[in-house]
């Protein structure tokens, strides 16, 4: 049937902008980042185009856990000013099209995965998207202020599988890299909710500041990121990387820390003086990239 | 614009884009079964 006998009242197919804006293109780049480093830090390198293909696929499977997170949340995103403007809560796009578009690329990126890497690699891609999707979206999210510490586990999944993607095996360094993103996660994101609090009280979220109040909240701030400097170091005496790795870790978690303690000391309640917390939000991403950069760089380093 | 010609322009960009991804899909599975098969050029 021709597209113009289409009447007035059907709704307007999705423009492909927010199509891609459905994926969470700046939470994609995070994902891709840190699969890449684990594919690139592996011992041996498969061919190129087996390595583009992995990547591909993370992203892909980041991107269906973003749709599938804007499909099921179009309620809390409507009631948030952050997020009200994404395809869904404004109206630009039918929400089973999201579905559809999530389940598609989910499935799609999990068998080019087992098909151009190895199944193993594929599995635990399965595993990341099923977790962040079941257990942290519509299970944990929803319900409790500790959604973000085991939430945490869905994003610290890509290393993994770019190492396992290279190599068809798990081995020390992609694990000690998972606990780094798994311990990295909370206080990155409670620096993030301190400051959008009101956002996630108008939505119902059970954040931490919400539920816990924001002097705790900036305890446990404080509190994940001794572990987490540990957990960054730790490759370095466990013998699983060199001392370039070590001392940038070093140096980097030491500043990470650093900032956590002022926020730790900082007695603002109102989002506008909250210097100390938007400044470890942005250090924080600067420093998963700059931790994982320098993994590269010293896995490429001659000995 | 009308909105039946915003239909119809949505679904040929849409459309366009589908089939620069199917052949850019088909490319790439070109190249990853060279490289899983081992054949050297």
């Amino acid at each position: 049937m021709p597209a113009i006998e289409m009447t007035n009242a059907a709704p307007l197919p999705a423009d492909w902008r927010d199509l891609v804006a459905l994926t969470k293109p700046r939470v994609m780049s995070l994902v891709v980042f840190t699969g890449l480093c684990g594919w690139l830090a592996a011992p041996a390198l498969p061919p190129l185009v087996l390595g583009f293909t992995a990547i591909l696929c993370i992203a892909l499977a980041a991107g269906a856990c973003g749709a599938l997170n804007q499909w099921y949340e179009v309620d809390v995103d409507a009631r948030m000013r952050r997020t009200a403007k994404r395809p869904l809560p404004a109206g630009r796009m039918e929400r089973q099209t999201a579905l559809h578009f999530g389940v598609g690329l989910g499935v799609f990126s999990v068998l080019l995965m087992g098909l151009a890497a190895n199944w193993l690699a594929a599995g635990l891609l399965a595993a990341s998207i099923l977790f962040y999707v079941l257990i942290y979206t519509i299970w944990l999210k929803p319900r409790t202020a500790q959604n973000i510490v085991i939430g945490g586990a869905a994003g610290a999944f890509p290393p993994l599988v770019g190492w396992v993607a290279a190599t068809g095996h798990f081995a020390p360094l992609p694990l000690m890299l998972f606990a780094i993103i798994f311990l990295w996660t909370p206080p990155h994101f409670w620096a993030l909710s301190l400051f959008v609090r009101s956002d996630y009280a108008a939505a119902g979220i059970p954040m931490l500041p919400v539920v816990a109040g924001v002097p705790n909240t900036r305890r446990q701030i404080f509190l994940y990121s001794l572990p987490m400097a540990a957990a960054a170091v730790a490759p370095w005496p466990l013998g699983l990387t060199g001392r370039v790795y070590g001392l940038s870790a070093a140096i980097l978690s030491l500043v990470f820390v650093a900032l956590a303690a002022r926020v730790l000391a900082n007695r603002a309640t109102e989002p506008a003086a909250m210097a100390p917390e938007k400044k470890l939000f942005a250090y924080s991403v600067f420093y998963l990239f700059a931790l994982f950069t320098v993994l590269v760089v010293d896995r490429w380093l001659p000995q | 614009m009308t909105p039946e010609e915003e239909v119809i322009r949505r679904q040929r960009e849409r459309a366009r884009i589908t089939a620069w991804l199917l052949g850019g899909f088909v490319v790439l599975l070109f190249f990853i079964t060279i490289a899983k098969t081992g054949i050297n050029w």
